[in-house]
């Protein structure tokens, strides 16, 4: 009996002979082992009857009453502490690489004697595109990882996924869904290779499709940035920071609201099935490691993140300088295609222009706002800001902002459905690959691409339906 | 190689010998598996030997993928491969599945196993699991710092004597038992602590009497093989990826005789 077969076939007949669960009746040994071994060399000292900070912290952030509203309270500064820090650096970089280093290396171009086009397509495409992004992504982005790192270091997190794990198991979900969520909040791509842990293929594909319903790092700016010039706007100077991430904060919830219903929906269609239970251990609580956190998060994540920003922002701002140079009868190119998309753009509350810049923004989320503003100067022939066709500029307060928007027709419907079309779009292209990648299946990729896009053209379509119905917009 | 001073060699000197090599990979005489339980701080052990800032964060299921990295320690070149954070091994999702394949396929020369000094009887469950597997273990008593603040003490010599393994209390997070780790791995690779490692009793003896039978068949079928019992009691349980080892005969390549070809060990 020393061929691999008979081997195979001998355990088979064994497992029936044996009659009994071989791997329950393992399990069991080594737990007997395990506990008789820990019960000979643990010694526990008879705890004087000190303070229990872990029981403590868990009762208040895991509570019944107070889990959710504490869960709100944090959420909600530390995106006012992002929204706030973030506007005098903000300023100061774009002071540095635009208003100062642009038309110094434009001069320096005349210098040296540049034909018109090169330095057209060197500095006001691709040179201006990079710095817009570092200007508008760096600051954020250098509070935000920290901030929310140190919670990561201190142990929240698990006990966040605690809190929702209910919900998700009402939504026919794995509880752990709620930890790679938690990483989509940096990076769906991230969040896509996190769903590992679940074991059920069916709760790893909901968690996968789903992931985009978490707000990605390349996505904050520009809730970010439209919830100050636009909501802030509403509220008394005072309390503009505090409304605008409000905002921010309604629209993140409004897709944890979305992941459950389209969980709900996923595992009661195509993808039915039981949820399935698992252990959910509850770290004991650290003490972060501030300066470490802080060096990590700032090297590894803020930097790494922004180097793939202005990675995409490279090639996407030739791509908008030569739309916005190329003629094509007697208007640019872009013009045809913002004017072809226009009327879709109008009918679910959009433009043609926020359209376009969300083709071109397929790569990476982070440079949509840089190029809406860039075509909505292109297309509104706007004089006196940016410096000619295809320029992207930084601008230097809300107000200015707002000018630009107003040309462009904006109005407070087409903000509102700018953050809700940046929430529930298609995934970056990295995410799709990593999607594919993951799962293996063309279907599931598609699926995951195409089922938020339809949701967000759908979403949109009906919140302009509603608004002009009670006459709010036109 | 330059000549070092009786100080630089002396094995108190430990820390000392380490050089933290990061991402080169090149020309490495000994691998290392780093398992364990989800968050324990594999991934601030590993930091501590490479020098590389692999993310940390306080949640189970941070790691899903493998990181690799590498350290030089008197003259000896280690690859390290930090493995998803699992619970058990017996493959049910994919982090799991990676993290066994590796102890089972990926043949490390030795086997660091991080357990929570705060929750070890839990941790060992997997400990024991992995000294069915492989027979060159190290286990790693991490976060005694967090033990001590809750009044746990664990006699780490008793442990190691009833485990058949080194084991070493630990706090990575302070580099506290970082050199004792160190020679530990080095005694493992080099022989001069052979492993006895602890197998799982108490099972019923109609079970131990298939898993004889099977392991003796195996052995015959692959010799030089070193976890029979375990690929027995793998087959008694019908684990697909073990079945198909067997069919393939994939499983010759874990015989130690092949294994000594590779990773040359001093006498």
């Amino acid at each position: 009996m020393t061929t691999s077969s008979a081997i195979l076939s001998r355990a088979n007949s064994l497992r029936w002979e044996l009659g009994e669960n071989v791997h329950d009746s393992v399990m069991e040994s080594i737990y007997s082992d395990a506990a008789y071994i820990a019960d000979a060399v643990v010694h526990t000292e008879k705890k004087n009857a000190r303070f229990d900070w872990d029981r403590f912290l868990d009762r208040i952030l895991t509570g019944r009453w107070t889990g959710f509203p504490i869960m709100l309270l944090l959420l909600t500064a530390v995106f006012w502490i992002t929204i706030e820090g973030a506007n005098v650096p903000s300023s100061m970089i774009a002071d540095f690489l635009l208003d100062n280093g642009h038309p110094f290396l434009k001069s320096l171009a005349t210098d040296v004697g540049l034909p018109w086009w090169l330095s057209g397509l060197l500095l006001d495409g691709i040179y201006l595109a990079a710095a817009w992004v570092v200007s508008v992504m760096l600051p954020p982005m250098a509070i935000f990882f920290p901030v929310f790192t140190l919670l990561e270091d201190f142990g929240y997190l698990p006990r966040v996924a605690f809190n929702l794990d209910s919900l998700f198991r009402k939504a026919g979900a794995h509880g752990k869904q709620a930890l790679t969520m938690s990483m989509g909040y940096g990076c769906n791509a991230a969040g896509i290779v996190a769903t590992r842990i679940i074991d059920s293929p069916r709760e790893r594909l909901i968690a996968v499709i789903t992931n985009n319903f978490a707000l990605c790092n390349g996505r904050w700016p520009t809730q970010i940035l439209i919830a100050t010039v636009f909501i802030g706007a509403l509220a008394p100077a005072g309390l503009a920071g505090l409304l605008s991430a409000s905002a921010v904060v309604a629209v993140a919830l409004f897709g944890i609201a979305l992941t459950f219903l389209t969980s709900w929906f996923l595992s009661r269609t195509v993808l039915r099935g039981e949820s399935s239970t698992f252990n959910l251990e509850l770290p004991p609580y650290r003490p972060p490691q501030i300066w470490r956190t802080l060096y990590t998060s700032l090297i590894d994540r803020t930097i790494f993140v922004l180097w793939r920003a202005v990675v995409f922002a490279v090639p996407a701002g030739a791509v908008i300088w030569l739309l916005s140079n190329i003629q094509a009868g007697d208007i640019p190119v872009a013009a045809h295609i913002i004017n072809a998309l226009h009327p879709i753009g109008l009918l679910i509350g959009l433009n043609g222009v926020i359209l376009l810049a969300y083709i071109i923004a397929i790569p990476a989320n982070e440079i949509v706002i840089p190029t809406i503003l860039m075509l909505t100067v292109l297309s509104a022939k706007m004089v006196g800001y940016g410096a000619g066709a295809g320029v992207i500029f930084e601008l230097e307060d809300t107000s200015a902002y707002m000018s630009v928007f107003n040309a462009g027709g904006w109005t407070l419907l087409t903000a509102v459905n700018l953050m809700l079309f940046s929430l529930v779009h298609n995934p970056c292209s990295t995410t799709i690959y990593t999607i594919y990648k993951e799962t293996g299946s063309v279907k599931w990729t598609l699926v995951s691409s195409l089922l938020p896009v339809a949701m967000g053209i759908v979403l949109c379509f009906f919140n302009a339906q509603i608004w002009r119905l009670f006459g709010w917009a036109v | 190689m330059t000549t070092q001073t009786a100080c630089e060699t002396c094995p108190v000197h430990n820390v000392g010998n380490l050089t933290k090599l990061g991402v080169d990979l090149d020309k490495t005489d000994f691998v290392i598996a780093l398992a364990g339980n989800p968050n324990t701080g594999k991934s601030t052990v590993f930091n501590a030997l490479t020098g590389l800032r692999q993310h940390t964060g306080n949640w189970p299921g941070k790691t899903v993928t493998r990181a690799e990295g590498a350290f030089q320690y008197q003259d000896k070149r280690y690859k390290i491969v930090d493995l998803p954070g699992t619970y058990s091994l017996f493959s049910t999702s994919t982090d799991e599945e990676i993290a066994r394949n590796f102890i089972l396929f990926g043949q490390p020369d030795v086997t660091i196993i991080v357990v929570d000094a705060t929750r070890l009887e839990r941790n060992l469950n997997l400990v024991l699991q992995v000294l069915e597997i492989t027979d060159r273990a190290i286990v790693c008593v991490n976060l005694v710092d967090e033990a001590e603040r809750h009044r746990i003490s664990i006699e780490d010599r008793l442990l190691s004597k009833k485990l058949g393994v080194p084991v070493i209390l630990t706090a990575a997070r302070q580099n506290r038992g970082i050199d004792q780790l160190l020679s530990a791995i080095h005694d493992v690779v080099t022989g001069a602590f052979v492993c006895q490692p602890y197998r799982i009793q108490g099972t019923s003896r109609s079970l131990e009497r298939a898993i004889k039978e099977l392991s003796d068949a195996l052995v015959q079928r692959f010799p030089g093989l070193t976890n029979e019992r375990w690929i027995a009691l793998r087959l008694l349980d019908g684990d697909d990826q073990v079945v198909q080892a067997v069919q393939t005969g994939d499983l010759k390549s874990l015989s130690r005789v092949s294994n000594q070809q590779n990773s040359e060990v001093p006498a």
